[in-house]
C-alpha cells in the first residue's frame, strides 16, 4: 500500500484505534486535512479554538484511560493548543498533538506562521518528536502514542513539516508492530524487598493513613486499592486528582486532604505514625507548610515515576513501579499474613479521627433566600444520583464540586489540578461526551472561568453534545476575592467581574437552552427538567450568594493541624 | 541543610538534535546549578556522550539525576564522583608575549608540561590540558594583565577501571 505523508498520519492513527481528532486546520496541515476529508475511519471534530481542541481531547483521554489526538497548524495553531498540552502534562495525562510546520526548506527563515513548536512545548510535554522525512512518520507516530500512554504518561507532540505530508509523494506504508527505544524503558514491578518492608510497616502502624492521588486511576488500580484499604481497615483521605478512585460514601474515606481538604484527613495526616502515599505527588496543596508536614509519620510512596519520590518531601520506603502491581504484591503478601500488630491502637485511632469528624469542617450555612453554592452541588449529586461524569473549571466552584459531589467511581471527577487551567470545564466536558453519549455529563464552572472557552458551546451545537453546564455566578473571581479577604483585608483588587453577559440569552444564541435560576426553593427543580432534557445543552446560571468562602482552609505557610474553619463552625456541628 | 558538592555527571544520549537542548533546558528550567556542559559524539555515531558539572546537596543531585534519566533521549548515565574517575579540561590561552614577558610565560609553560602552540612577535597561544584548578593556577600565574583571550573546553571525564557508561 503506497500513502502519501498526510494519509500515513490519518493511517497511524487509525492502526492505533484512534475514534476522535479534535483539530482546528490551517495552511501548514491542509494536506492532513484533504487525507482526512478522503476517509472515514477516523473522526474529525472541528473545534472553536485550539485551546478547547486540547481540553477536549484531554477529557476523554481522561475519561476513557484513551489517548487523546489533536490536530492544528503551524504558528498560532501550535501556540494556541500549549495551555492545554500543559494542563495535560501537570496531570499526567496522555495526549499525542500533531501540529503542521512550514515546509522544511523554510524552517528558521521566520516564515509566515513559522514557530519554534519543538522549542516551544519541550517545557511543557513529555517528549516531542520532529520529523525530518516522510519515512520517518509512521514510526514516530507509533513511538509517540508508546511515549504518551506508558510509564508517567502525558501529552507529546510531533511536528511535521507541510512538504512531508505532500498527496503526490507516496510511499509503502506499514505501521510498526514494535517500539525500540534504547533510551526510554519505563519501569513496572517495583522492588521486592522494598514491598516486604512496607507491608511489614503498615502491620506495625498505630495511626496509619492512606493517602491516594491521581496515580491510582492511571494505573486502572482503584479495585485494588480498594482491596488493601479494606483488608488493613485503616483511614484513607485522597488528593483533588485522585477523587473517586476510592468511594467517598465508604465509612474508611475520610475525604479529601489539602488546602481545601477537610479537618479530619489534614488532622489525621499530621498526627499519623504510618504514611502510605500512593500514586500521589506531594504537591504544596497537599502538604501545606513542609516544615511541618507529618512530623511523626514513617513514609512509604509508591509511584511509577522516580523524580516524584523525595522531590518535595523525604520517604523512608521509596517504591518505583506501578501503582496497580505493587498493590496486587501487597495485598498478596499481606494475606500470607493477616496478623495486625497493635488492634487497640488502630480502634483508638479511629476514635480519635471520628472526634475530628464531628466538627464537621464541610457544615455551611444553609440560606433559604440566596442560593448558596454548596447547596447546589449537593442537589446536583441527588439528581444525577451521584453518577455524573463531572468536568469543572478553576476557583472556588471547583472546590465545592470536589468537596461536595461524592465520587463513588473512578475516572469521573475530571479537573485541572495541577496547572488550574480556568477555561479547562467546558471543552473537557465535551470530550468526555464523545467518549459516553448516554451517560450524564457535568460542566461545574464560574461566571469567570466559562468565559474562557466560551466558544465551544458552538462546537456542542455542531456535534449534538447534550452536556449541562452549571454555572456558580457569584460575579467574582471567587476565589482570587476569598484570597484578597483573607490576606489583603479585603482590598478587592479586580477580582469584581463587571459587565456580565446574560448566560441564558447567550445560550440560546448558541442554539442551546438557557436557565436562570435565583432562588434556592428553584434550585432541584431546574435541576430535574435540566436533567430531564436528555438531547439538550443545557446552561444553568445559578445567582449565588457573592461572599461565600471555601472552608476549611490552609493558608499559606500553615500546616495540616492548623486549618481555619468557617466562622459559624461551632454552631454548624 | 546538607553540604553542596562538585559532581561531575557523564549522560550518554541520542545523537538527537533536540537531545542537547532537553539537558539545558532541564537546568534552567528547574533551577539546577550547571557549571559547564560539553557534549560530541562518541565512537558509536548515533550516541552522543555529555559532560555536566553541577553543585548542590545530596537531594538536589539525587533529583538531577533523575530528571536527566526521566528525559526519552537519554539512554543512561553515571554519576562519575561517586566514584574514583579522572577528569580533564583544556584550555587555550593567549596572552601578551613581548620582552622580559616571552622568557617568563615560556618557564611557565614548562613548569605547568604545557604547550606553547602559536608565537607572534608580541604573542603566545598556551594549550594546557589538566583538571579546572590546574587552568586556573596557570591563570593566576600568568596574571590577568598579561592575558589576552581565553577558552575553555569544560570538563570532560571518564570513570576508572572496569566500571564505565557505555549501552
Ligand atoms: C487561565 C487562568 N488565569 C488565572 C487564574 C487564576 N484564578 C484562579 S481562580 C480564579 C477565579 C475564577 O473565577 P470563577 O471562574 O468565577 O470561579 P469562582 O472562584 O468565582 O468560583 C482566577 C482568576 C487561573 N487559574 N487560570
Ligand atoms: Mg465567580
Amino acid at each position: 500500500m503506497e500513502l502519501s505523508g498526510g494519509e500515513i498520519i490519518i493511517r497511524t492513527l487509525q492502526d492505533e484505534g484512534v475514534e476522535y481528532v479534535f483539530g482546528y486546520p490551517g495552511g501548514a496541515v491542509l494536506h492532513i486535512y484533504d487525507a482526512i476529508f478522503r476517509q472515514q475511519a477516523v473522526q474529525h471534530i472541528l473545534v472553536r479554538h485550539e485551546q478547547g481542541a486540547t481540553h477536549m481531547a484531554d477529557g476523554y483521554a481522561r475519561a476513557t484511560g484513551k489517548p487523546g489526538v489533536v490536530l492544528v497548524t503551524s504558528g498560532p495553531g501550535a501556540t494556541n493548543a500549549i495551555t492545554g498540552i500543559a494542563t495535560a502534562h501537570l496531570d499526567s495525562i496522555p495526549l499525542v498533538v500533531i501540529t503542521g510546520q512550514v515546509t522544511s526548506k523554510y524552517i528558521g527563515t521566520d516564515a509566515f506562521q513559522e514557530v519554534d513548536a519543538i522549542g516551544c512545548t519541550r517545557p511543557c510535554v513529555k517528549h516531542n518528536f520532529m520529523v525530518k522525512s516522510i519515512d520517518e512518520i509512521a514510526t514516530v507516530m507509533r513511538k509517540a502514542f508508546y511515549v504518551a500512554t506508558t510509564g508517567r504518561p502525558g501529552p507529546v507532540v510531533v511536528d511535521i513539516p507541510k512538504d512531508f505530508t505532500a498527496p503526490h509523494i507516496k510511499i509503502p506504508y506499514e505501521y510498526p508492530e514494535q517500539v525500540n527505544m534504547r533510551s526510554y524503558v519505563p519501569v513496572s514491578g517495583g522492588h521486592s524487598g522494598q514491598v516486604r518492608k512496607a507491608v511489614e510497616l503498615l502491620a506495625q502502624a498505630k495511626r496509619p493513613v492512606i493517602y491516594s492521588g491521581g496515580g491510582v486511576l492511571m494505573s486502572g488500580a482503584d479495585s485494588e486499592l480498594r482491596q488493601i484499604t479494606r483488608e488493613l481497615g485503616y483511614p484513607i483521605t485522597s488528593t483533588l486528582m485522585g477523587l473517586g478512585a476510592y468511594p467517598s460514601s465508604d465509612d474508611q474515606f475520610i475525604g479529601m486532604l489539602g488546602m481545601h481538604g477537610t479537618y479530619e484527613a489534614n488532622m489525621s495526616m499530621h498526627n499519623c505514625d504510618v504514611l502510605l502515599a500512593v500514586g500521589a505527588r506531594f504537591d504544596d496543596r497537599v502538604t501545606g507548610e513542609i516544615a511541618h508536614f507529618c512530623p511523626n509519620a514513617k513514609i512509604i510512596h509508591i509511584d511509577i515515576d522516580p523524580t516524584s519520590i523525595s522531590k518535595n518531601i523525604s520517604v523512608d520506603v521509596p517504591i518505583v513501579g506501578d501503582v496497580k502491581k505493587v498493590l496486587l504484591r501487597m495485598i498478596e503478601l499481606l494475606a500470607e499474613d493477616s496478623r495486625r500488630a497493635n488492634p487497640a491502637e488502630i480502634s483508638a485511632w479511629w476514635d480519635q479521627i471520628k472526634q475530628w469528624q464531628a466538627k464537621k469542617s464541610l457544615a455551611y450555612e444553609a440560606s433559604d433566600t440566596v442560593i448558596k453554592p454548596q447547596f447546589v452541588v449537593e442537589k446536583l449529586w441527588e439528581v444525577t444520583n451521584g453518577d455524573a461524569y463531572v468536568t469543572s473549571d478553576v476557583g472556588q466552584h471547583q472546590m465545592w464540586a470536589a468537596q461536595y459531589y461524592g465520587f463513588n467511581k473512578p475516572r469521573r471527577w475530571i479537573n485541572s489540578g495541577g496547572l488550574g487551567t480556568m477555561g479547562f470545564g467546558l471543552p473537557a466536558a465535551l470530550g468526555v461526551k464523545f467518549a459516553y453519549p448516554d451517560e450524564d455529563v457535568v460542566c461545574i464552572t464560574g461566571e469567570a472561568s466559562i468565559q474562557m472557552c466560551l466558544q465551544e458551546l458552538s462546537t456542542a451545537k455542531q456535534y449534538a453534545l447534550p452536556v449541562k453546564v452549571i454555572n456558580l455566578n457569584n460575579r467574582y473571581l471567587g476565589m482570587v476575592r476569598q484570597w484578597q479577604e483573607f490576606a489583603y483585608e479585603g482590598r478587592y483588587s479586580h477580582s469584581y467581574v463587571d459587565a456580565l453577559p446574560d448566560f441564558l440569552k447567550l445560550a440560546e444564541s448558541y442554539g442551546h437552552v438557557g436557565m436562570k435560576i435565583e432562588s434556592p426553593a428553584d434550585v432541584e427543580g431546574a435541576l430535574r427538567e435540566a436533567f430531564a432534557m436528555k438531547d439538550r445543552l443545557v446552561f444553568m446560571d445559578f445567582i449565588t450568594d457573592d461572599t461565600e468562602n471555601v472552608y476549611p482552609m490552609i493558608e499559606a505557610g500553615k500546616g495540616h493541624q492548623e486549618m481555619r474553619m468557617h466562622p459559624k463552625a461551632g454552631e454548624l456541628a | 541543610m546538607s553540604k553542596e558538592n562538585r559532581h561531575i555527571i557523564a549522560v550518554l544520549m541520542e545523537n538527537e538534535s533536540g537531545a542537547l537542548s532537553r539537558v539545558a533546558g532541564l537546568f534552567s528550567m528547574r533551577g539546577y546549578n550547571i557549571e559547564s556542559l560539553t557534549v560530541a559524539p562518541t565512537n558509536d555515531p548515533t550516541l552522543s556522550r555529555a559532560t555536566v558539572v553541577t553543585r548542590g546537596d545530596d537531594r538536589t543531585i539525587e533529583q538531577i539525576t533523575k530528571q536527566l534519566n526521566k528525559l526519552v533521549d537519554i539512554v543512561r548515565l553515571v554519576d562519575l564522583t561517586e566514584a574514583a574517575h579522572v577528569e580533564r579540561e583544556m584550555m587555550l590561552i593567549k596572552v601578551r608575549a613581548t620582552g622580559n614577558q616571552r622568557e617568563e610565560i615560556k618557564r611557565l609553560t614548562d613548569i605547568f608540561r604545557s604547550k606553547i602552540i602559536d608565537v607572534t612577535e608580541s604573542t603566545y597561544i598556551v594549550e594546557l590540558t589538566g583538571d579546572s584548578h590546574k587552568l586556573d593556577a596557570f591563570m593566576s600565574s600568568v596574571g590577568d594583565d598579561h592575558i589576552l583571550e581565553v577558552v575553555r573546553s569544560g570538563v570532560t571525564g571518564i570513570a576508572r577501571g572496569e566500571r564505565g557508561l557505555k549501552v
